[in-house]
């Protein structure tokens, strides 16, 4: 990883990548919400409700993956001493919670028809709160670290520490009686409950909303180097 | 209770969150490296 250390080859690499990332993300994604709006099939006891699975799992995913994204970040910053680590970590953090955020309300909107609420205070729902109020606290740290011109190492910090929430949220849904439903879909064991109608367009969704992650931390980044080149020439004319 | 309401909300939030958030990425990149480059041309 330490070969992307220097900003300009990762730019070399980052430029091109972004827009490839942005325009098949977009397209996957508005293919696989159009498909699970107006053609996939109804669930069986859920009824029509079942078509926001393919915003809130997606969602779902990549707020928790975002999390996990700081947290590697935060590792390769602190042990590593990468330089590009506190760069990839601040931008992976607006993304992430805006995506955990999505993954609330589009859960919310989905358990009032299907459960009679908007929300309980159940192990899943509380644990995925608790973790947007993380990206909230991630990003005010990051910014008063910022401002003071620190390094960041408070920051990565709290970004491995709240990593705990991961497992919390993940096996939550075994751990603890929970209104929400258990785990459909297993990658590691390779195993499914869900119907190959319902589940390809899901993998769609998600890969779609994944390359489009991937694109804006990429713009973000690209944005934080840039603004950093900015500030490292100002000083130097100052000077 | 009829779902159509909740189905078209939660997509109409989730495309209007994330059109709002790669434009506003995307026009900061823009913007910082617009002022980058001005700044390298500078003697």
């Amino acid at each position: 990883m330490h070969i992307y250390a220097n900003p300009a080859r990762f730019l070399n690499i980052a430029r091109p990548l972004t827009g490839w990332l942005g325009w098949v993300g977009a397209v996957l994604a508005v293919a696989a919400l159009s498909y699970g709006l107006f053609a996939a099939p109804a669930e069986r006891l859920q009824g029509e409700s079942v078509r926001i699975l393919y915003v809130h799992v997606p969602a779902a995913w990549l707020g928790m993956a975002g999390w996990t994204g700081i947290a590697l970040a935060a590792l390769m910053q602190l042990v590593w001493r990468h330089p590009l680590a506190a760069v990839a970590g601040r931008a992976l953090a607006v993304p992430g919670a805006v995506f955990t955020a999505i993954c609330l309300t589009t859960g919310s909107l989905w358990g009032r028809p299907t459960w009679g609420t908007y929300w309980e205070w159940d192990g899943r729902m509380t644990s995925m709160l608790v973790m947007l109020f993380l990206y909230l606290g991630y990003l005010a740290l990051a910014g008063a670290e910022k401002e003071r011109g620190g390094e960041g190492r408070l920051t990565a910090i709290f970004g491995l520490t709240g990593a705990v929430n991961l497992p919390i949220i993940h096996y939550s849904v075994t751990w603890w009686n929970t209104l929400h439903q258990g785990q459909s879909l297993s990658i590691v064991r390779g195993t499914s409950t869900i119907d190959a109608s319902m589940l390809w367009p899901l993998l769609a969704s998600a890969l779609g909303f994944s390359l489009l992650f991937g694109a804006l931390v990429l713009m973000r980044m690209r944005t934080e180097l840039a603004l950093n080149k900015v500030e490292a020439r100002l000083k130097r004319m100052a000077a | 209770m009829n779902p159509w309401p909740f189905i078209w909300g939660a997509y109409a939030l989730t495309v209007a969150a994330m059109v709002a958030l790669t434009l506003r990425s995307w026009a900061a990149m823009r913007r910082a490296e617009a002022e980058a480059a001005a700044l390298s041309e500078r003697p």
